[in-house]
């Protein structure tokens, strides 16, 4: 064989198997509680399991507390995501177009939410509701998750803008197009898959918090916190088995297709690789 | 109404700072109807800065911009009758050929059949009938090229802008387009104005060009007169290539303290004694180096007395084997008193 | 009209500026920095312990408080445990990072960093969940360690004190587990976007000027590397001191910071105090920021 222009080394097989090692650490437990959503067994988690059942699936799917969960969960992270499609995407462009002092400050500010630990966005709005006397209710979790939506939105944006050739604003408005005409034929078609990868990501981001929902919900309960307190005093082991997978296929989908989207708009417009 | 006395383009003092940079300084500027008009210059002199003025991409920090006697000053880009083709094109990536050449229709309301109607003629226009459902993407350079000028022609601007559109291209397709351009221009009939800093492309398609040099324009005039009589150093130094003489070299040639220019093209390169006639200039000197270029040859000439010029010659008769043989000859130049140009400094 | 709206907005672009820029900024800073200052101001206050009333008089004794030996622990006990995790975590990621970035197949690459990048969005409490089952007494993991004939070596562990307990998952062990697990992405990409900085052809010079594979790996890959894993341990670190989901679930009696934190706001009523707590990450986290700035980690991130 003639010496390969390309060099490219070999893994040895001690790199070859930490990596993969490492890989299925990472994958492997989700994929234990698959298995326990068949197990028949209510008061404990014996493996192997003593043997398989369906009805978990159709107990859960009766349950009241569930679906009001569910449903709060999913107004949550509706709202919380058009919030935070809203405000990331003018930040974005606010940064975008003007060359305006203190445009990191902006960036820091807004990932600030996600940098420090969910703890501190948690207890410091749990701190000022009870200050100003809030009644706990849908708008204080709501507004508790927009905080760190916004981000996701906004880096997502801010990314297609800097991808997308800067001249086509300026060609829409010489050819006679006026701001609005501007946003709605140009440059909404071009961040439109942004906008839908950022707003899978904070939805999905949205729909499993726990740890700042747990300040800001009051007695209310999304389907993160039934988990939870099942996590601390399990009565319900089986159906959370159920609730579990469930939460997890419903964020893993937007998730999974949001990476597509930001992965094949990186191939077909040339980003760099 | 657009009265045909009245200049397309007139800069008033147009003045424009960057933050405290002034890129473009005092420029007085007029534009005839219906010109093949050149703003040439070196990047960063400011012709870009002007053009993206009369567009309306930038407002001026003062002075005034006159659009066929309307002043347009501060009017946003979708305001005024004027359309670009950028340097990148700027096609719109989602939309198709089509879509993208009946954009400004379809902004203003023009209804469809009629949209389509007319992209069909603009397409005719810039040979690419039948490309209308294709994606940008899918297109070449060149063809790319034709689409933006489609896309902005299709307005009727009064003015059309071009910031270099030709850059992207290889030679062969530049040659090509220069030549199509002035075609179309002569068909359509609208003012182009043409932002290059590619002096050889400005002298062949302009009627007129303005010379841009550190955000001023330095000089205006047809391409014989910009060539010929250049106005300053720089303009002869930019436009085409050009020696230039000044103190005691200039002083020993003349017998006068001037500075002047004097392109290779002039001046004839003789032997060692020939003859002066009393109406031209000569200088004595040794060749140090001569470049066969095929269609006509380069020779340095390093002058007795210090200083040196270059010298182009045609080979209508030589052959590359013989010019080479001239390297290290003395020789005696000389050229018509006519041809050199006093300049000024800058 | 909108050709109205929009030509007086053009010929202003600062007001364009301030209306894109006023809606986010207005509510990043009124919501968050405004929660932020506001949770600052209470670690100032303090509880009646009679009245059980939060005295809004600008005092230190609360932050005193935190000094006292319980609380000291929380804090040592915390940091310990980032620590861990974070040692723990960069010795698994390197060798998956480093075999992303220089090793994988573009097109298996693709799919690797989509299999490391998903679980750090999703499932964060389910992931958590997925242990207490395999660490059950009764579980998965139990039982692989009754097949190999370990349960001996399983007993010592967990008999260990400090970090022992009454079961894999009420104990430090167990909690280390599911930390290291749970922040596991936060420590790979980083790392893997520095080693993919590293050019090809310098990894050829070292072996061209007869560096053995572990030398290039020692003197050139590592360091390079260096940035990346700081940037990592700015999240494993980080989130580990604010957590408080997995020692609630995992844990024993011996508390945590997050866990503390919970605890007083909640039951105990005593804002103040879990306000001051809370701080201690804070300035933590700036203090790790700014080191970590000046090893040149941000260009990491």
């Amino acid at each position: 064989m003639p010496s390969n222009v390309s060099y490219t080394q070999k893994a040895s097989w001690g790199l070859t198997l930490a990596a993969w090692g490492g890989l299925l650490f990472l994958h492997v437990p989700i994929l234990i509680i698959f298995l326990y959503t068949l197990t028949p067994d209510e008061t404990t988690y014996t493996f192997p399991l003593p043997g398989i059942t369906f009805k978990w699936f159709g107990i859960a799917w009766q349950r009241a507390d569930l679906w009001r969960a569910l449903t709060l969960s999913l107004q949550v992270a509706a709202v919380a995501t058009v919030i935070a499609l809203v405000l990331g995407t003018l930040a974005a462009a606010a940064v975008y177009r003007s060359h305006f002092f203190g445009r990191e400050a902006i960036s820091f500010l807004l990932v600030l939410p996600i940098a420090l630990p969910g703890i501190v966005t948690g207890i410091a709005l749990r701190t000022t509701i009870g200050a100003l006397d809030i009644p706990f209710s849908y708008w204080t979790i709501v507004v508790g998750h927009a905080t760190f939506c916004v981000v996701v939105v906004y880096n997502n944006v801010l990314a297609r803008f800097r991808r997308m050739q800067g001249s086509q604003i300026e060609a829409s408005m010489d050819l006679g197009a006026n701001s609005f005409q501007t946003f709605r034929y140009v440059v909404f078609p071009n961040i439109a898959t942004a906008l839908l990868a950022g707003g899978m990501l904070a939805f999905a981001l949205s729909f499993d918090e726990v740890i700042v929902t747990t300040f800001t919900a009051g007695q209310q309960t999304t389907l993160p916190i039934w988990i939870f307190s099942q996590l601390t005093r399990p009565r319900d082991r089986p159906v959370t088995n159920v609730v579990a997978l469930f939460v997890m296929l419903i964020t893993f989908l937007p998730i999974f297709f949001a990476q597509k989207i930001t992965a094949q708009s990186a191939d077909t417009e040339g980003g760099s690789k | 109404m657009i009265s045909q006395q009245q200049p397309a383009i007139l800069f008033e003092k147009v003045s424009k700072l960057f933050g405290n940079v002034k890129a473009v300084d005092q420029a007085n500027l007029e534009i005839r109807d219906g010109e093949f008009f050149s703003l040439l210059g070196p990047s960063g002199s400011g012709k870009t800065t002007c053009l993206r003025m009369i567009a309306g991409f930038e407002t001026p920090s003062s002075g005034r911009i006159y659009l066929y006697g309307q002043d347009v000053s501060s009017l946003p880009p979708y305001e005024r009758d004027v359309n670009t083709v950028f340097q990148d094109y700027a096609l719109f990536p989602h939309m198709s050929v089509g879509d993208n050449i009946a954009y400004g229709l379809m902004v203003k309301g023009v209804p469809k059949p009629e949209r389509r109607k007319r992209v069909d003629e603009m397409l005719e226009l810039v040979q690419l009938a039948g490309y209308a459902d294709r994606k940008p993407s899918q297109l070449s350079g060149g063809q790319r090229q034709r689409v933006a000028l489609a896309r902005a022609l299709i307005n009727h601007p009064k003015v059309l802008l071009l910031d270099e559109p030709l850059g992207a291209l290889d030679l062969k397709l530049r040659q090509q387009m220069q030549v199509e351009l002035k075609a179309i221009q002569k068909r359509v009939g609208i003012t182009f104005i043409f932002v290059t800093h590619d002096q050889e492309e400005a002298l062949t398609m302009s009627d007129r060009i303005a010379v841009f040099n550190e955000g001023r324009i330095v000089q205006v005039g047809t391409p014989a007169e910009i060539y010929e009589h250049p106005a300053t150093a720089f303009v002869a130094g930019f436009v085409g290539t050009s020696n230039l003489v000044s103190g005691e070299v200039a002083k020993r040639i003349t017998g006068r303290e001037i500075r002047f220019s004097i392109r290779p093209e002039k001046i004839h390169m003789g032997t060692a004694d020939a003859h002066i006639e009393a109406d031209s200039y000569s200088a004595d000197g040794v060749v140090r180096d001569v470049v066969y270029l095929g269609l006509y040859t380069r020779y340095l000439v390093e002058l007795n007395g210090g200083g040196d010029l270059v010298v182009v010659e045609q080979n209508l008769k030589t052959t590359s084997m013989d010019v080479l043989k001239i390297k290290g000859q003395a020789v005696r130049l000389h050229w018509k008193k006519e041809h050199i140009r006093e300049v000024g400094g800058g | 009209m909108l050709q109205n709206l929009s030509t007086f907005l053009y010929r202003r672009p600062r007001l364009m500026l301030a209306l894109l820029l006023g809606p986010p900024l207005l509510y990043m800073v009124v919501v968050y920095l405004g929660s932020l200052f506001v949770l600052l101001l209470n670690s100032f206050y303090y509880l009646e312990e009679f009245t059980g009333l939060i005295v809004r008089e600008f005092t230190w004794r609360t932050y005193a408080q935190i000094f006292e030996p319980a609380n000291r622990d929380i804090f040592v006990r915390t940091a310990i445990m980032a620590a861990a995790v974070t040692v723990a975590d960069a010795l698994i990621a390197f060798p998956l990072a480093y075999y992303i970035a220089k090793f994988a197949s573009p097109r298996l690459k693709t799919w690797l960093i989509i299999a490391v990048t998903m679980p750090l969005w999703s499932s964060y409490l389910v992931r958590v969940y997925s242990w207490k089952l395999i660490l059950a007494q009764e579980g998965i993991l139990s039982w692989f360690i009754h097949l190999l004939r370990l349960d001996g070596a399983l007993n010592w562990l967990l008999s260990l004190p400090g970090i022992g307990g009454s079961s894999l998952a009420l104990s430090p062990i167990g909690m280390f587990i599911v930390f290291v697990y749970i922040w596991l992405p936060y420590m790979i990409i980083p790392i893997q976007t520095a080693l993919e900085r590293v050019p090809a052809s310098l990894l050829e010079a070292s072996s061209d000027l007869g560096a053995k594979p572990f030398q290039t790996f020692r003197t050139v890959i590592l360091p390079l590397a260096f940035p990346g894993v700081v940037a990592g341990s700015i999240f494993t670190f980080s989130l580990t001191l604010g957590d408080f989901i997995v020692p609630l679930s995992l844990g024993n009696s011996k508390l945590f910071i997050g866990q503390a934190v919970y605890s007083y706001q909640g039951t105990a009523g005593n804002i103040p105090l879990a306000a001051a707590m809370t701080m201690g990450p804070v300035v933590i986290m700036i203090v790790y920021l700014l080191i970590a700035r000046k090893l040149g980690a941000f260009d990491a991130l």
